[in-house]
């Protein structure tokens, strides 16, 4: 009886044991991994992780492979972030002289009413697609660190620069944009 | 026996029609203690950030409307996902977070159960038998004051 007792004992210890480590093999694989900054952070290029999310006027849903063959400017902002409110009369502006130009600007609101998008959007008069990620779904795929950040993506798919903060120049968008426009 | 019996059913009545009335009336102080601020990852109720603060003054204007409280959450989850309930729902793979320390808690109670029973029923060892020749010179001494 003692014998299987113990028997028992080690072969539940030994289960807890393998199930936890499945759990966190688990969370390790499937974990926001912050793949896009560690690799710019290393110089390197990385695909840029793939979305498909609802816009905020309605009018369907987009994705970002549907972009392909232009860059994308990808600003992730909120209605709450102060700092956005500071760039986006230049984001406009600057979309406004790429418009047309083989470049896309992309809002990408995050955590966020979604009324309170649609009034930002609507007061600071942005006119590029923004599309909705209430739940921040695509914050640890890209390793954002904060609200505002940018991403410059090339045509072929890939990350090439980015912007941690508010972009208060609208030299820092086209320095982005051009090396999107020509990568290595 | 009776007496304990009605004193269970009068508890389990209050307390069914005690979260009958925080579903349907709910406070903004409890939803706010069960709702998670998306960017700083604490209740509500000890955030100050901007998007607590909006949530905060949604949660009053649905409470206002009239709104139940699974209705005010479910609108919430629906926005910002399911990461923003304090404490997950109790359904899918979310199930794992309430029966994981259930489980934990009846394994250990098996266990230690199973130990008790087991020191419960070890004996000491018995006393080792008195040396003969001690014995006898323990009679002799005794002997000599008699």
């Amino acid at each position: 009886m003692t014998g299987r007792l113990r028997l028992g004992g080690q072969v539940l210890a030994i289960g807890a044991v393998v199930a936890l480590l499945g759990l966190l093999i688990w969370k390790v694989a499937k974990g926001d991994d912050n793949a896009v900054t560690g690799s710019l952070a290393q110089g390197k290029l990385v695909t840029a992780p793939a979305w498909e999310l609802a816009q905020l006027d309605g009018e369907g849903d987009l994705a970002l492979e549907s972009l392909r063959g232009k860059v994308v400017v990808l600003n992730f902002w909120a209605s709450w972030c102060g700092p956005c409110k500071d760039e986006t009369p230049l984001l406009q502006e600057s979309w406004k002289r790429w418009e047309g130009k083989d470049v896309v600007f992309v809002g990408m609101n995050v955590k966020d009413f979604r009324g309170d998008a649609r009034s930002f959007v609507k007061r600071f008069g942005v006119t590029y697609p923004n599309v909705y990620d209430g739940k921040g779904s695509t914050v640890g795929r890209y390793g954002v660190t904060g609200f505002p950040e940018t991403y410059f993506i090339d045509a072929r798919g890939q990350v090439v620069y980015r912007i941690a903060g508010p972009v208060d120049d609208a030299a820092e968008l086209d320095d982005g944009i051009k090396r999107a426009l020509a990568p290595e | 026996m009776r007496a304990g019996a009605a004193l269970v059913a009068v508890l389990v009545l209050a307390l069914a029609s005690s979260a009958q009335a925080s579903e349907e009336r709910p406070t903004s102080a409890e939803l706010e203690s069960e709702i998670v601020c998306p960017i700083c990852d604490t209740t509500l109720e000890t955030s100050n950030a901007e998007i607590a603060r909006r949530m905060k003054a949604f949660i009053r204007i649905r409470i206002a409307a009239g709104d139940t409280k699974s209705e005010i959450k479910d609108s919430l989850v629906e926005q910002f996902g399911p990461r923003v309930l304090a404490v997950p729902p109790r359904q899918g793979f979310d199930w794992l977070a309430w029966l994981l320390p259930l489980g934990g808690i009846a394994v250990a109670g098996v266990i230690l159960g199973a130990l008790a029973w087991r020191w419960s029923r070890t004996r000491p060892p018995d006393d080792p038998p008195p040396d003969p020749d001690l014995e006898r010179r323990l009679d002799a001494e005794l002997a000599r004051f008699e």
